[in-house]
């Protein structure tokens, strides 16, 4: 059978859906959440190089680079975060990060 | 052959991002999701995009991961206490994700046109790091150099929110070194004998 675009569209969306309900399941567990978070971003740049690749045209690759960037970003800053609100608390649930509110 | 290959590496990905968010352990979630990167990298290669297949292996499994685990591995966490009241959550978490790809297979039914186009196959082609190396410098320069800079930010944000100083230890402070005068450092006495000061 022909590798072909749908094959990849259904892993992606099998990737984003299982990231999601990650989100909804480990909603206490904030190291989780962001992993879930990479998960949904990984799933979307493999959306977009294989568009890239069928539609014969680089751009979505280019796209693709820039996602990465900013996932690893939001990576660095969400745990950097994470390691923070660890110190002032002694704990990461977020079911009481609305305490913090001034 | 190629299908055999990505139906096998597909359902490692599946499975692998299943455990993600399953596993108990966050450690072994790292893991799972180190194993997902990969097994995703080589999807990509299967359809020619080595040159993003190497930069997931690389930022994905060789700092984003590394920096989950650190931090994981840092955080002295009661694990076990966050996991309880999970299996609460599981029904709703499936209904949301059953309705999501319900939506994602109804839009893929409802068609739409694939895209369809080959890349450039002769001979003297550009290997695909080139083919990408020869837009990014010119046309998408811009969008380049903006990611710099917002790798940049991350970072620097990242310091300045983990950063700090603990008042009671001794470090050295360059400016207060060389701020010093000799005015205020060097206090001329003259005491008169069998006094003291």
């Amino acid at each position: 059978m022909e590798l072909g675009l749908p094959h990849y569209l259904a892993v992606s969306a099998a990737l984003f859906t299982i990231g999601v309900v990650g989100i909804f399941v480990n909603r206490k567990n904030i190291i989780v959440i962001l992993m879930a978070i990479e998960l949904i971003l990984l799933s979307v740049n493999i959306n977009l190089v294989a568009f890239s690749v069928f539609s014969g045209t680089i751009q979505g690759q280019i796209f693709a680079m820039l996602v990465l960037t900013v996932a690893a970003a939001e990576a660095a800053v969400g745990l950097a975060i994470l390691v923070v609100y660890f110190r002032n608390r002694r704990d990461i649930s977020v079911e009481n990060v609305d305490l913090m509110k001034g | 052959m190629a299908f055999i290959a990505f139906s096998l590496i597909a359902a490692i990905v599946v499975l692998a991002a299943m455990f993600v968010i399953a596993a108990r352990n966050p450690v072994h979630s790292v893991l799972w999701l180190i194993l997902t990167f990969f097994s995703a990298a080589g999807l990509l290669v299967l359809i020619g995009a080595e040159f993003l297949a190497m930069l997931l292996v690389v930022v994905y499994v060789g700092a984003v991961a590394v920096l989950f685990l650190f931090v994981v591995m840092m955080l002295d966490v009661d694990f076990v206490e966050l996991k309880q009241g999970t299996a609460r959550y599981w029904p709703f978490a499936l209904l949301v994700g059953v309705i999501l790809l319900a939506e994602l297979a109804l839009v893929s039914a409802a068609g739409g046109s694939i895209p369809t186009g080959n890349m450039d196959a002769s001979p003297n082609a550009p290997t695909n790091a080139e083919a990408i190396g020869f837009v990014m410098y010119t046309d998408y320069m811009l969008l380049f150099q903006l990611a710099g800079i917002v790798l940049l930010v991350a970072m620097v944000g990242a310091i300045v929110l983990t950063l700090r100083h603990k008042p009671h230890i001794k470090r050295q402070d360059i400016a207060k070194q060389t701020g010093r005068r000799r005015a205020d450092a060097v206090e001329l006495k003259d005491p008169t004998p069998g006094q003291g000061i």
